[in-house]
């Protein structure tokens, strides 16, 4: 019975999330809009300097399949410091659920908002041709869920420390930025100098990157699977700290 | 039978100690209030008494469960109604209240009749696929009764329940309150710093300030216990140890240019007790309500005009009250 209760919470704010996500379309669509754009004009202007083999306009995809899932996780997961100012978490929270139960159900609910995004480009993309075949695009929605699930857990951390709506801006430049920036979307990772090499390895997008590249396009650093145990180490880590940072999480 | 038993019930920040050990119970059944200025503790006890907050010693037992120690089982049987707004605007009634109804496990078959009944006690139900953004403030407040109510809770925590609510809405309001402990013998306990709310909704009345209990009986007895009727005199010259020493005069407060006597029966005493007082300029006196009792205990007022003017704003910004 116990296990039903949960799952039936996990349920309800799933419920809610995507309620919201639906209500949403602008943000959903300005969403989309920004990795096509920077698809289009910053790739369309980069193939006439860029060689890396492949067309470039083919190389840097994957990375904005990555984007949209960094910066839509990333943005839901920390949306929760809203849910404090609005006093809607106190309704969650007083519920009859624990505070892990209540941390799944947000992981579940940012999750879907973040992997539909995704899934538009990535329709988007076999739309201009860019050479999926089913178990590539297989290969790639896996990647790409993994990958979620831990950079929400990533965004429900830093909301659920924050005390002020004022500062979910900051994530954009001290995390969001950074992350995709560093993750080798735009360039790719074997070239690059030392110093940047080590940075962009500490970063765990980079393994999506590079994953989702060698299932694409058959041109990576390491293999696919290589690359998915690191995400999948990387969920770890979050998904405890997470649970650990809704248990101590204060209104 | 004792539904809460609050033992030393303690809340310290860091240089504030918002909760100083309270001590006292609610009984099965009652409508309880708890009364104070913004600041007295209010909020925060009942943070306490939900489990939303962690005292920082004592504690408490709600319908048999402790709040530090078993935490769900207490939440599984008490509903609540915050004082800020705290349901999704973005969804509708019929939405939030389901959100709940899954939160609180009821069986998927009920939940759409219960949601039905809820909002039509509230005279909500024709509104219920609106979203909540295009409601009032008073239907947002019914809404959210309707929502704290909806897996029927053995104990019901309202706190201010018609905070920055015009009066017309906080009538209807404490008309759902009345019929509902009428009619589910529910265990109501709210916090207000509306005098009048507590006198006309309370079986009992703790008056809290600074963190702790001034007063706690029912709103007849703690107006009875000021020893008669209230008058109030102005003046800066009043005799005041002369209106002291009357046998009549239970008690003497002084307020600024006023002087408030406590006197029996002071349809029979008025006159002597202006000629003793001396110098008066203005004279009032009626029977004492709670505001009187508020004053005896506190040696203040509850400034209620200030007061409501900055939560109608707080309400309105919908920001946190801390």
């Amino acid at each position: 019975m116990n296990f039903i209760k949960n799952l039936k919470g996990i349920y309800a704010i799933w419920y809610r999330e995507f309620i919201v996500f639906t209500r949403e379309r602008t943000r959903v669509i300005s969403s989309l809009f920004m990795p096509l754009i920077w698809y289009f004009i910053f790739g369309g202007g980069m193939s006439s300097v860029a060689s890396v083999g492949a067309d470039y306009h083919y190389f840097i995809f994957p990375g904005f399949l990555v984007m949209m899932v960094i910066f839509s996780s990333l943005f839901n997961g920390a949306y929760i410091v809203w849910d404090k100012k609005i006093d809607f978490l106190k309704e969650v929270l007083i519920a009859p659920l624990s505070r892990t139960t209540i941390f799944f159900g947000k992981v579940a609910g940012c999750m879907t908002d973040a992997l539909l995004q995704a899934t538009i480009l990535l329709i988007a993309g076999i739309i201009i041709k860019i050479p999926f075949t089913p178990v590539s695009v297989l290969l790639t929605i896996i990647m790409l869920f993994f990958l979620a699930a831990g950079l929400v857990s990533m965004g429900l951390i830093i909301g659920s420390f924050m005390d002020r709506p004022e500062e979910y801006g900051m994530i954009s430049s001290v995390i969001v930025y950074p992350m995709f920036l560093l993750s080798g979307a735009l360039y790719p990772l074997d070239k690059l100098p030392l110093w940047l090499q080590i940075l962009t390895r500490l970063d765990p997008a980079s393994y999506a990157v590079d994953g989702l590249r060698s299932a694409i396009l058959g041109t990576s650093a390491m293999p696919y699977l290589p690359n998915l145990g690191v995400i999948l180490g990387f969920d770890i880590v979050l998904v405890v700290t997470g649970t650990w940072a809704f248990n101590r999480m204060k209104l | 039978m004792d539904t809460i038993i609050i033992k030393d019930l303690t809340k310290k920040y860091k240089e504030l100690t918002a909760v100083d050990g309270l001590n006292f119970s609610i009984k099965h059944g009652e409508v309880f209030g708890l009364l104070g200025p913004n600041g007295a503790g209010k909020t925060t006890t009942l943070m306490m008494l939900s489990t939303l907050l962690k005292p920082t010693s004592g504690t408490a037992t709600v319908n048999g469960f402790d709040v530090v120690k078993e935490p769900e089982k207490v939440r599984n049987t008490i509903g609540m109604v915050f004082q800020d707004p705290s349901s999704d605007e973005i969804l509708t009634a019929y939405e939030n209240l389901k959100l709940h109804a899954l939160l609180y496990n009821l069986s998927s078959k009920e939940i759409d009749k219960k949601i039905d009944a809820a909002l039509s006690v509230v005279d909500l139900k024709d509104r219920k696929n609106d979203l909540v953004k295009t409601y009032s403030g008073g239907m947002r407040r019914r809404m959210e009764i309707a929502r704290g109510l909806l897996h029927e809770p053995k104990i019901f925590f309202l706190d201010e329940p018609t905070i920055g609510l015009d009066p017309q809405t906080r009538g209807r309001i404490w008309e759902y309150i009345r019929s509902l402990a009428v009619k589910t013998g529910m265990t109501i306990i709210l916090t207000t710093h509306y005098m009048e709310e507590a006198d006309m909704l309370c079986d009992r009345v703790a008056i809290i300030d600074n963190g702790k209990i001034a007063a706690l009986d029912s709103p007849k007895n703690l107006e009875n216990g000021l020893g008669g009727d209230i008058v109030l005199l102005k003046g800066r010259k009043i005799d005041i140890e002369a209106v002291r020493k009357l046998a009549f005069v239970k008690g003497v407060e002084e307020q600024g240019a006023y002087v408030q006597v406590a006197v029996e029966e002071s349809g029979k005493h008025l006159q002597e007790l202006l000629r003793v007082a001396g110098d008066v300029e203005s004279v009032q006196a009626h029977s004492p309500d709670l505001n009187d009792v508020f004053l005896h205990y506190t040696g203040r007022e509850i400034r209620q005009e200030e007061g409501s003017s900055t939560d109608r704003l707080r309400y309105m910004a919908g920001s946190k009250n801390k």
